[in-house]
């Protein structure tokens, strides 16, 4: 009986407009119309509200108390961490040494990320090969690249003071200097993304269609002039994540520097801390100092950093490879 | 929309990215522990790094107490287990029921004694302070009067050098007539000014850091006084060891080498230097790195500038979030007693801080090849028994001489002047015990 009246047409339901109230399987596929999707993604919102949000949002907590690891009774002290944290010598001096290193590694990995992308898109022989060649870095363990390049930018015994002096140059000190520290640290961690940002950089340019480059050719444009007209604009999503990606590592860089200072596990960053990198000051606050709300405070004023230097490297791509206006 | 979606989805990225770059602390249970009845099965687990030699002395033991089963969780470095250690006295649960803690770290452990067991209250009775050397025991008690460690080996410090070289340099060669130059530190640093005007470029010590720590040590008040206060302005003894120090850094006595480091490692083989701050457990690092080609050129001698001294050595804890403390001391108290440390030491060269061990014939005829067949069990019980008492230790004293002074003698190695490293060495020490 109540089925019938159900199903009786709306026109019929009288001038007040009401719905026919469905069946439980019509709600079921309804909710499932509706509401499946959002479940079939929950996997990795549980995760990351887990693993991401949780640490993020306790890590804020922590940071506004006075916070040794082992302390039954943290004390609650505001904003004070943060206010220390500003007038810290040693925390600008490490900012100022992550951005120096990020600057040095990133924007020369790029280039050549591109220029090696571009190389590999040419007709090569076993083109497979020479991919999984300069991926290789990437896929050597990272400890092992650290204590290698350590060893080659020793002082006084290390591979590349011995060619310096065979080429009739002096010896670099590369521990002592700031300068000289950032570089040897940029060229480790260059050596190890080039090749891995410049696999992906080759994926979005085989993506490119044929069409555009041989309709280029027609109107007689040159290799040169194809590459920054084409190519460039056509890369530009596929660089803004290469930025951003190597934004986000650069500012972390944690494990080069920490392998490169010549005394063991120290998270000093070398005798003055001339390469002591945001993290390494993070890590050493946390787990050498002990003092983990302090800790917390740098985790977070970092993360800040880095969106924002991602969201104007986001921008400043953009803006790049958008010049020439190909759409 | 198609902006929108793509900033999201790049927010949601750097929130991830991010994410992992925060740490992160768990909370704290503190279960009361409760001794288990006789003859229950008993699970016991011990944490150690490097080697203490313990391999076949965890197996008798079993077979000695059928009911108990060890697990023996072993770390490469000391690094990693103190951070460890550290880490999980913090998180409150995770801890071994034996921890394992280094000289070096043991202020910071002492700092925290209310989370360790007091181990004459747990521990056998039979176990008394004369089992170890009195210094040796009293560092392992906290400011309290908790003995919160159980000592296992000491380093005591002689000093090793290069015969070749000194003969070279036209010094005494031989270990008898070469302790008058290792009978206080201005002597050694004086043979060390004469040592470099002949050696052509060789370097007299391979560190600065090296010879500071050891000279700090002998100090009676080191960086911190009783009432963990800094002591690092006021205290005369410090600054007349820096002034040492950086002044024979400045004749070019130093190698500039970073202990333990890859250069430093080569400049065994490369013969950079001639003369090493030499704890009893420095042989063997000192053998593995010279290698065969430069055997029988170190040597040894049971003198030591300044006096005794002592580097390393390690004690067993049993921490309260253990839930068989008694046990664990029990076998803490048999794994430190002599008989057993002697066949640690045996096995992996532990020197033995415990007073009936010191007498053992076996120890005092131990011999070692590589530096000329010099009698080193004697030597260096000799030596150990040249310290007279521990200096106080106070919570930060490990990281001030980790993170400050020898960074800091590292700088003035690498052309920074004395006077502006030493600012920053009162500056670092001020930092880390605010």
């Amino acid at each position: 009986m109540t089925t019938i009246e159900k199903i009786v047409p709306e026109s019929a339901a009288g001038p007040k407009h009401q719905s026919p109230r469905p069946t439980f399987r019509q709600r079921l596929s309804r909710w499932d119309v509706r509401y499946s999707p959002y479940l079939y993604i929950a996997p990795f919102f549980v995760v990351f509200a887990l693993v991401g949000v949780f640490p993020l949002l306790y890590t804020a907590y922590v940071s506004l108390f006075d916070w040794e690891i082992g302390d039954d009774n943290p004390k609650f002290i505001g904003f004070e961490n943060y206010s220390e944290l500003f007038g810290d010598a040693q925390f600008w001096n490490s900012l100022t040494n992550t951005l120096s290193i990020f600057v040095l590694s990133s924007g020369p990995q790029i280039i050549m990320a591109v220029l090696l992308a571009a190389l590999l898109n040419t007709k090569l022989r076993g083109p497979t090969g020479w991919r999984v060649g300069i991926l290789l870095p990437y896929a050597a363990s990272l400890v092992a690249l650290g204590i290698i390049f350590a060893n080659l930018f020793g002082t006084r015994y290390g591979l590349v003071n011995g060619l310096l002096e065979t080429l009739g140059l002096d010896r670099v000190d590369w521990q002592a200097g700031s300068f000289s520290s950032h570089v040897a640290i940029a060229v480790m961690v260059n050596w190890r993304w080039t090749g891995y940002n410049a696999l992906i950089v080759l994926a979005a340019m085989q993506a490119i269609p044929r069409e555009l480059q041989e309709a280029a050719i027609v109107d007689g444009a040159g290799p040169i002039r194809r590459f920054v007209s084409i190519t460039l604009p056509l890369l530009k999503p596929t660089l803004i994540f290469v930025v951003i990606t190597s934004t986000i590592g650069g500012l972390q860089i944690f494990t080069e520097p920490k392998l490169f200072d010549a005394m063991p596990g120290s998270n000093n960053g070398g005798s003055t801390n001339q390469f002591q990198t945001v993290t390494l000051y993070m890590y050493q606050s946390g787990f050498e100092n002990f003092s983990l709300g302090y800790a917390s405070a740098i985790a977070w004023v970092l993360f800040v950093l880095i969106i924002v230097i991602a969201g104007v490297n986001f921008l400043v791509t953009r803006r790049l490879t958008r010049t020439t206006g190909l759409k | 929309m198609r902006r929108i979606r793509k900033g999201l989805t790049i927010a949601v990225g750097l929130a991830v990215t991010a994410a992992m770059s925060t740490a992160c602390a768990g909370g704290d249970d503190t279960a009361a522990p409760a001794a288990a009845a006789p003859g229950e099965k008993v699970e016991l687990t011990i944490a150690t790094f490097t080697e203490f030699g313990y391999e076949n002395l965890l197996p008798e033991y079993e077979s000695l107490h059928p009911n108990i089963k060890i697990t023996h969780r072993k770390t490469g470095q000391g690094g990693p287990h103190h951070q460890n250690l550290i880490a999980k006295l913090g998180a409150g649960s995770g801890l071994a029921d034996i921890e394992a803690v280094e000289e070096g770290h043991l202020s910071d452990i002492l700092d925290k004694s209310s989370k360790f067991n007091d181990l004459t209250k747990i521990g056998p009775q039979e176990v008394t302070p004369d089992r170890w050397l009195g210094w040796k025991y009293d560092a392992g008690k906290s400011k309290d009067g908790k003995l919160v460690g159980y000592g296992t080996d000491i380093g005591p410090l002689a000093m090793c050098y290069r015969k070749d070289m000194f003969e070279a340099a036209g010094l005494p060669s031989d270990p008898a007539s070469v302790k008058p130059l290792f009978a206080t530190w201005d002597s050694y640093f004086a043979a060390g000014a004469q040592f470099i005007g002949k050696s052509g470029g060789k370097a007299w010590f391979d560190s600065a850091a090296q010879n500071f720590n050891a000279m700090v040590n002998q100090l009676d008040v080191g960086y911190l006084d009783r009432d963990d206060k800094l002591t690092i302005e006021s205290n005369a003894g410090i600054r007349s060891a820096w002034d040492k120090v950086t002044a024979a850094v400045a004749q070019g006595q130093s190698a500039k080498l970073t202990a333990f480091s890859n250069e430093w490692n080569s400049g065994f083989k490369q013969s950079a230097f001639a003369t090493k701050v030499c704890p009893a457990w420095m042989l063997g690092v000192i053998k593995e790195q010279a290698g065969p080609e430069n055997a029988n050129k170190w040597a040894v001698t049971d003198a030591f500038p300044g006096g005794g001294g002592n580097w390393g050595g390690s004690f067993l804890t049993v921490p309260t979030q253990s839930k068989h403390p008694k046990e664990a001391a029990e076998l803490a108290a048999w794994l430190t007693a002599p008989e057993q440390q002697l066949k640690a030491f045996e096995a992996k060269g532990t020197f033995p801080s415990q007073t009936k061990a010191l007498e053992s014939p076996q120890l005092l005829a131990e011999t070692n090849p590589y530096f000329g067949d010099t009698k080193v069990g004697e030597l260096f019980v000799t030596q150990a028994k040249k310290v007279t008492k521990p200096q106080y230790k106070g919570p930060g004293d490990g990281q001030i001489q980790e993170n400050v002074t020898s960074p800091a003698l590292t700088a003035v190695e690498q052309g920074k002047s004395a006077a502006e490293a030493w600012t920053q060495v009162v500056d670092g020490a001020k930092k880390i015990t605010r």
